[in-house]
């Protein structure tokens, strides 16, 4: 999903960046709210994982690959603005380090995958949460139901700046199913990828996981009344 | 499980993935790579200003064995990656429990 420099013209791209800024901006004020002593180490460790999980590609259909976008995941984890924070610190490493993705494109990547991908996915997870029982087992389901959701909605958004700035005359119709339709096939690893390390987290630690807080608060407020009776 | 010892495990896990089974991954082109092939626009994918450097395509320059050269590049981009964004937490911490921090923010709780 990493777009490189070239594919969308100069206005485009400049564009994206603004409004990429713009929502960094937001993400780092957002986020000061967020961090205490557990969720200050928990940003750090998915950003790194995210970083990791990036450097998987899985093979889906002939030659073909994805990868972890990790929007939703980290959404979950730690809530959408250190989301965004952490795939964007993700993004920028691998454009100045790596040559993965564009540094003219850095603005298009953090829009489609700490933005959108992130935003996305969390919304998605929320709107989910809420019909399955309220057990700690749904989250990892309902991080499931965001991850594979934001991967094919990125794809369109890149296609929507395509559409716009793309370089080649291309029919943005074509593009548009071959993006979602090859999308939608890495948001099944994505959601796979999400399910099993929230699941696993949640496991282990629950209350590290910000999207596993509001069930824990109605535990611990049991166990108030179960102590005071 | 302690924080510090769920936090040294995940660190742990980051570099055994990044480092070891990044080497595994498949090497055909990504979805949106694969798109562009196919509808035509790869084409105007332009040189890389950082396609030099000596960390670039997650190949460590000068490493001829390809398991320690992509393992290598793995390794430190997690350590760089954590870096960042442990320096960036450092910041918005000391930031937020600063009393210095103007009050008039509408978003101040």
């Amino acid at each position: 999903m990493h777009v490189p420099d070239g594919f969308l013209d100069a206005p485009t791209s400049i564009a994206t960046a603004v409004v990429a800024a713009g929502a960094v901006a937001a993400a780092l004020r957002g986020a000061r709210h967020d961090l205490d002593d557990r969720t200050a180490p928990m940003a750090g460790l998915v950003a790194v994982f995210v970083f990791a999980g990036q450097m998987i590609n899985f093979p889906v259909g002939a030659g073909t690959s994805g990868h972890l976008l990790g929007g939703a995941l980290a959404a979950v984890l730690v809530g959408p603005w250190l989301a965004t924070l952490s795939i964007t610190v993700v993004l920028l490493v691998q454009a100045f380090l790596f040559a993965d993705g564009g540094v003219t494109a850095l603005g298009t990547n953090v829009l489609l995958m700490a933005v959108v991908g992130v935003w996305v996915g969390y919304g998605v997870f929320r709107l989910f949460r809420r019909p399955f029982p309220q057990r700690l087992s749904s989250v990892g389901v309902a991080a499931a139901m965001g991850a594979f959701v934001s991967v094919p909605v990125a794809a369109a958004a890149f296609t929507g700046l395509f559409a716009v700035g793309g370089q080649a005359p291309i029919p943005v119709g074509s593009v548009l199913t071959a993006m979602v339709w090859v999308h939608l096939l890495i948001g099944i690893g994505e959601a796979l990828i999400t399910a099993l390390v929230v699941g696993s987290v949640v496991a282990v630690r629950p209350d590290l996981v910000h999207g596993a807080r509001p069930l824990l608060t109605t535990r611990e407020l049991e166990i108030r009344e179960d102590v005071r009776a | 499980m302690t924080t510090k010892r769920f936090a040294i495990v995940g660190v742990l896990l980051a570099l055994l993935v990044a480092g070891v089974l990044s080497f595994y991954a498949s090497k055909s082109p990504d979805g949106l790579q694969h798109v562009a092939e196919t509808k035509g626009f790869s084409q105007t994918e332009t040189q890389h200003s950082t396609a030099n450097g000596p960390l670039a395509g997650y190949e460590a320059k000068g490493v001829s064995s390809p398991h320690l050269s992509k393992g290598l590049a793995g390794v430190v981009g997690v350590g760089v990656t954590g870096l960042v964004m442990g320096g960036l937490v450092l910041v918005l911490r000391r930031q937020a429990s600063s009393p210095a921090d103007p009050p008039h923010h509408d978003d101040d709780r």
